[in-house]
């Protein structure tokens, strides 16, 4: 039968289950929202391009499923970039549908064109220019399967306006195929007996988790791994969740703000495994001093991570969850006593700690929430202070629980995130983590949150400055805060809340934030809680830029030097 | 080290921009590229010399086979292979030093490929370094003009760079 292009493409987008989509609509996707208006799919109304973007990502961490996002041409487009370039870094499935002037119009600087495909290119794992309808079934098919297998990652089809309205005949091709993409999933067995050996060797091995076990869906067998082999876990950002945060082998988050007992424990080690994480700058601290003492094991699904950033013994390419899965038989049960007993010093003496003298303090709100969730809810952060706070307090007990930006750290991210986990995860509690500065980069999608019935709850640690780039001026910059504080000209939260329609709370006292935060809890509505906390609160351990991990500097040890 | 590098790909719109897109982004060098069809429907060739260590090479060569429309790359630098690039000379020619020039044509066994009062076009074939030569010993007549194709190269024997991919095709 004769159908639309913009018709075959939400065929295809249904063959592919696809519920929902968060979306803007525009000029050059006019025939396609028109198709949109009559079809089964729920179409989530942001109120910026970003924020659809974003929500798509946030959808995609909280279900698994690839998130979907549409935008007009030009402007639309280009408005989707720091989505893209956001989920890119972090490996998430996004598929990104952008209107696109005609094809004859292409080309000509017209009215909202912009050359999208060539913007994109190096911030997705694939792209399209459909120029012909008929190519519709098969790239969308294409984009799905590239975006969703092998290391996942946002996939965008520019799509013109006049193959929207040309009349095809959709005919969906049974499978895909690409003869340059084939991703190894199975790991080399030679290489996977390897690696049992070494850890049958390894007197003090530790498990460095990142983002990669979590789309793979590998927890189950890291969790076994680690408790038949006696292995000590540090997680990356990305990571938080692939491993229960509250198990006594965890060593909570390393690198830049990670636990003192995860940084020692990794200088420390004589094995180093790492599973589905790419040694990134913020973990690895100066390269040359990462893990010396140690044997180094990568698995990962993209060999292009192996050997990047550091030198690898035992690479092993393929998904997490089958390696692991071929890996587990072939190990036996080990004890590590001492390194075990040394750990547990380490725990006891470097607990993540914060000042308690009777003032607001944001580690207090973060602390608040993990004891009322009992990670019985999904928590995104915004980026900076907020997100280092959240990462180093929470304890996530499992996977996709824990959604935060981490490659491209984009302020504003984490409340569009929240309304996509949201609308992903109906009756799960999301809370987004967010700081004054980051919460007002998408603040525009508290009506999208109020207009769709997504009761999401901000909890806004406003410490009237950009609090994360104000420390580095305190430590890094003799104190000279250039451009950083916000208190001058923040909106009253409460008010602003309200003028949504959703609620406000402000909470100024360290005894009223659990019944706050549980009051919140309770309300069927979106919330947003104003917590002002110390404004110049730090956020500690730290490794200073460039600095080793070993060599953490902590609160105490600067108010001994006098500079706090 | 300079390396030659056999990239197989899908003939696809914006392709070479992913390439060369990819080199610049990631601080690769790119001394020569050159790309064209091959004996397999719907898929290229290119070669590409990049002068990298061995580190730089292993990225450059997985960071293109990430590239969904690249089917297959081969370092062909420490095969035995041949190599050659094909360039157009405009060589300032008058009645006097004609003679002199079709000399040096000759030896190189280079062709005239058009003439003129003032000038001819030579057209010369082969390795870098005869190319080069080449070059060189023309200068003094004045070159007026001088385009370069860049590498094309193909390894020695029987065996074909593309075999396993014309396999799977065929399958």
């Amino acid at each position: 039968m004769k159908t639309t292009g913009a018709a075959a493409l939400i065929e295809a987008l249904l063959n592919q289950d696809v519920e929902v989509v968060f979306g803007y609509p525009g000029g050059a996707v006019l025939p396609l929202y028109d198709i949109l208006l009559d079809s089964p799919i729920r179409h989530i109304l942001t109120r910026h391009e970003q924020g659809a973007a974003h929500a798509a990502d946030g959808y995609a961490r909280a279900t698994g499923k690839p998130g979907i996002c549409i935008a007009t041409s030009g402007p639309g487009a280009t408005n989707l970039v720091t989505g893209l370039a956001n989920a890119y870094m972090d490996s998430i499935p996004i598929i990104a549908i952008t209107g696109q002037v005609a094809t004859d119009m292409i080309g000509r600087d017209s009215f909202q064109e912009a050359d999208i495909t060539g913007i994109t290119m190096p911030i997705t794992k694939h792209n399209y220019l459909v120029k012909d309808a008929k190519d519709i079934p098969r790239i969308v098919k294409e984009a799905f399967h590239i975006a969703t297998t092998g290391r996942p990652g946002p996939v965008l089809i520019d799509f013109p306006k006049d193959v929207s309205t040309a009349q095809t005949k959709p005919s969906h091709p049974e499978k895909v195929e690409l003869p340059g993409y084939k991703p190894t999933y199975d790991g080399h067995i030679m290489q996977i007996q390897r690696v049992a050996k070494a850890i049958q060797h390894a007197s003090r091995p530790v498990l460095y988790v990142g983002g990669g076990v979590i789309s793979s869906g590998a927890s189950e067998e890291i969790l076994k791994l680690a408790e038949i082999c006696d292995i000590p876990v540090t997680t990356t950002l990305m990571g938080l969740g692939a491993f229960p945060a509250t198990h006594p082998l965890s060593l909570g988050m390393l690198g830049m703000h990670g636990t003192k007992p995860a940084n020692y424990a990794v200088c420390e080690c004589d094995l180093l495994i790492a599973v589905g994480a790419r040694f990134d700058d913020r973990v690895t601290g100066k390269i040359d001093s990462f893990a010396t003492k140690a044997k180094i094991v990568h698995i990962d699904i993209d060999p292009a991570e192996i050997g990047k950033n550091v030198r690898v013994d035992i690479p092993v390419v393929g998904d997490a969850k089958r390696v692991l899965g071929a890996l587990l038989p072939l190990v036996k049960k080990k004890s590590h006593d001492e390194w075990r007993e040394q750990v547990e010093r380490w725990k006891a003496q470097f607990p993540i700690e914060y000042i308690k003298d009777g003032r607001l303090r944001p580690q207090m709100v973060v602390e608040a929430i993990a004891e009322l969730t009992q990670g019985n809810a999904i928590i995104t952060t915004e980026v900076g202070q907020n997100q280092m706070w959240a990462a180093q307090i929470l304890k996530p007990v499992r996977p996709r629980t824990f959604i935060s930006s981490g490659g491209l750290g984009t302020m504003g991210f984490g409340f569009p995130a929240a309304i996509g986990a949201q609308v992903g995860c109906p009756d799960m509690l999301v809370i987004d983590i967010a700081g004054d500065g980051s919460f007002q980069m998408n603040i525009q999608e508290l009506a999208t949150a109020v207009g769709h019935h997504l009761p999401v709850k901000v909890a806004i640690l406003n410490n009237g400055y950009l609090g994360m780039v104000r420390q580095w001026q305190e430590l890094f910059y003799g104190g000279r805060y250039s451009y950083t504080s916000l208190a001058n000209a923040n909106p009253d939260f409460v008010k602003l809340a309200e003028a949504y329609g959703a609620v406000g709370m402000r909470v100024t006292e360290p005894d009223e934030v659990k019944d706050a935060l549980r009051e919140a809890f309770k309300l069927d509505q979106v919330v947003v809680l104003d917590f002002r906390v110390e404004p110049e609160e730090n956020v500690f351990p730290m490794v200073p830029p460039g600095g080793t991990l070993d060599n953490m500097l902590v609160g105490s040890q600067l108010r001994e030097e006098g500079k706090q | 080290m300079r390396h030659t590098l056999a990239v197989l790909v899908q003939n696809r719109a914006g392709v070479l921009a992913r390439i060369s897109g990819l080199f610049s982004r990631r601080g690769f060098n790119i001394e020569s590229i050159t790309v064209g069809r091959t004996e397999l429907p719907g898929l290229s060739r290119m070669t590409i010399v990049s002068e990298a260590d061995d580190a730089t090479l292993e990225q450059i060569t997985k960071q293109l086979n990430k590239l969904i429309e690249v089917v297959k790359v081969s370092d062909i630098t420490a095969d035995d292979f041949v190599d050659r690039e094909l360039a157009l000379l405009k060589v300032s020619a008058d009645a006097r030093n004609r003679s002199e020039i079709l000399q040096v044509v000759e030896i190189f066994r280079g062709k005239i490929v058009d003439v003129s009062e003032k000038a001819m076009i030579i057209e010369v074939t082969g390795d870098e370094e005869k190319i080069d030569a080449f070059v060189q010993l023309t200068r003094p007549y004045g070159i007026k003009e001088l385009v370069r194709t860049g590498k094309v190269a193909m390894v020695r024997g029987a065996k074909s760079t593309s075999e396993d991919v014309a396999q799977a095709a065929s399958k």
